[in-house]
């Protein structure tokens, strides 16, 4: 099966400091991977790579078939990206977003609009669709930006720490969408500091000091640490790092 | 027990949007209280009242028996607030920043060092480095220092753990834990329902309005359903499948299980076990389990609608 990511030996520096170091591993298409690290073990610079924002310092990758060393620009538009922190503009409305974005991916008027009907009417969505995004829950903005992401049909979408703040019951929903989106075939990368979040996924990494440590099925990782859950996996590598430094 | 934290049907609107609901609450002297509860449920409202940076439309609170408005000068000097929004000096380093809060208060590092040492030793090696460029658990720290410079009698922690890695979150809280054995109040918010249990009470919060005020431990006992735990290979498909069961009540996912509840006067286990057994040939277990925090707060709003 074609791979959705693929890196060989990808490496950051930053002066004299190297932020990702030499991280090889693939992701399958239409496969849920979780990104773990502590804060500060490169998953932020590994990801604006992998996005086609940072331009690696040797190594070699692609994402979604392209190389984002030469290919930037194609990766960036065959990619689909969604934070807590950014992603739709407060002060255009729904339907304003959808258009924006849409534009933004190069995608026809009377595709944008077709496309639009669909979304705000598949997320319930018509009684605002006029209204300023500003003026939407927080579930709600999360399920559009996310739905938004995926407006010009990215094989991969970039999910970084989406669930942030969320009220826990607008948290699963949001993880049933991202499986339904997995099950398309759609590739979900996904950070999270939820534990738990970390179980539902097929797979998960965990980066420590720019490489990665672990990379394995939630299930397996349990196994080899002997425990319970993700949470113990997580604090049993993250801890071992910070007190041998 | 005097309070030292005392809330008195607060409420607080932003235009259209009700942001604090009638508040009540009370906090004990030496209390290490959560307030828990997601995004927009006016849990930084409630610090910016108690903190005095912010007028509640009605209600009172008072601080140690001072009250928010009138006596905010003593307040400010009595406590210790740490924001949810990194908000000491990017520009300064973490040594000129912890000297210019003592210097305000009228203090020094020496004299407090004995307070903020174990927080402090930790940051210490990067005294020449400025704020701006610690990363996220050392910023915290050092703005957990900072509160502390002038040893108040309470502290007020808007979200200390949000956006912070699972190790930094819990070496947090071991913090906390040493602060609450001096005799320091502390009231602190977090999105994170697992970090309930490390209270001695908490307020669950949403939307304005208090769902309930106990014990971690009261909190769960509240829970009065049979709850159950499914543990299978296929989670996904078995979640929709219960869902669109008949006698299913709620069913989440739980990290690798299933927690379900059903409808009143479907308790039967076994007939349960049949129905599963049908659709689900390869293992899978049901027992019943211990809610958590995270479970009653989904039922209360639940409840709430």
């Amino acid at each position: 099966m074609e791979q959705a990511i693929i890196t060989r030996e990808l490496t950051k520096e930053f002066g004299d400091f190297t932020a990702v170091d030499h991280l090889s591993f693939e992701v399958g298409q239409g496969e849920i991977f979780g990104f773990l690290g502590a804060n500060g073990a490169g998953k932020t610079t590994a990801m604006r790579m992998l996005c086609g924002l940072l331009l690696p310092s040797s190594g070699e990758a692609t994402v979604a078939g392209f190389d984002i060393f030469k290919q930037r620009e194609l990766v960036k538009r065959h990619i689909g990206y969604m934070s807590q922190r950014f992603s739709l503009y407060e002060d255009l409305t729904i339907r304003e977003n959808i258009r924006f974005y849409g534009g933004i991916y190069g995608i026809n008027r009377s595709l944008i609009r077709s496309k639009m009907d669909a979304l705000i009417h598949e997320l319930n969505l018509e009684p605002m669709a006029n209204k300023l995004v500003r003026d939407l829950p927080l579930g709600w903005k999360q399920r559009l930006a996310f739905s938004i992401a995926q407006l010009h049909d990215p094989r991969i979408v970039f999910l970084d720490e989406p669930t942030g703040g969320v009220d826990p019951i607008t948290r699963r929903r949001f993880w049933e969408m991202i499986y339904e989106s997995a099950a398309r075939g759609v590739t979900m990368f996904v950070t999270t500091h939820y534990m738990d979040e970390a179980e539902y996924c097929n797979r998960v990494s965990i980066m420590v000091d720019g490489r990665i440590r672990e990379l394995d099925t939630p299930a397996n990782l349990k196994k080899k640490h002997r425990a319970a859950n993700m949470n113990e996996v997580f604090l049993q590598l993250a801890r071992d790092i910070s007190t041998s430094n | 027990m005097a309070d030292t934290i005392l809330l008195n049907n607060i409420s607080k609107n932003y235009g259209e949007i009700i942001a604090l609901n009638q508040i009540s609450l009370q906090v004990g002297k030496g209390e290490l209280f959560g307030l828990i509860g997601p995004d927009g449920a006016g849990k930084s409202t409630l610090f910016r009242i108690l903190t005095t940076l912010l007028l509640a439309d009605s209600g009172q609170a008072l601080v140690e028996g001072l009250d928010v408005v009138k006596d905010y000068r003593k307040i400010r000097r009595i406590m210790g607030y740490m924001p949810g929004r990194f908000s000491l000096y990017q520009d300064l380093t973490v040594r000129e920043n912890l000297e210019f809060f003592a210097a305000v208060f009228g203090t020094t590092i020496s004299e407090q060092y004995p307070l903020i040492r174990e927080i402090y030793e930790q940051i210490e090696p990067f005294n020449g480095r400025r704020a701006g460029k610690l990363s996220g658990g050392m910023k915290q720290k050092l703005a957990l220092c900072c509160a502390l410079i002038h040893n108040p009698v309470v502290l007020f922690l808007d979200e200390p753990t949000t956006g912070v890695d699972a190790v930094s979150r819990q070496e947090f809280w071991e913090m906390l834990m040493r602060l609450k054995g001096r005799g320091i109040t502390i009231l602190v918010s977090t999105p994170y329902m697992d970090e309930a249990v490390l209270c001695q009470r908490v307020a669950l919060i949403q939307h304005g309005k208090i769902l309930s005020v106990d014990t971690p431990e009261g909190i769960i006992q509240a829970y009065r359903k049979p709850i159950w735990k499914l543990v299978s290979g296929e989670s996904y498909q078995l979640l929709k499948y219960l869902r669109s069961l008949q006698i299913t009540d709620t069913c989440y996912p739980f990290g690798d299980s299933l927690h379900l509840t059903l409808k009143q006067g479907f308790q039967d286990k076994q007939a349960l076990m049949e129905l599963l057994g049908e659709h689900f040939r390869d293992g899978y277990q049901l027992e019943e389990m211990k809610p958590g925090i995270e479970d009653c707060f989904m039922e209360l709003m639940e409840k709430e609608g």
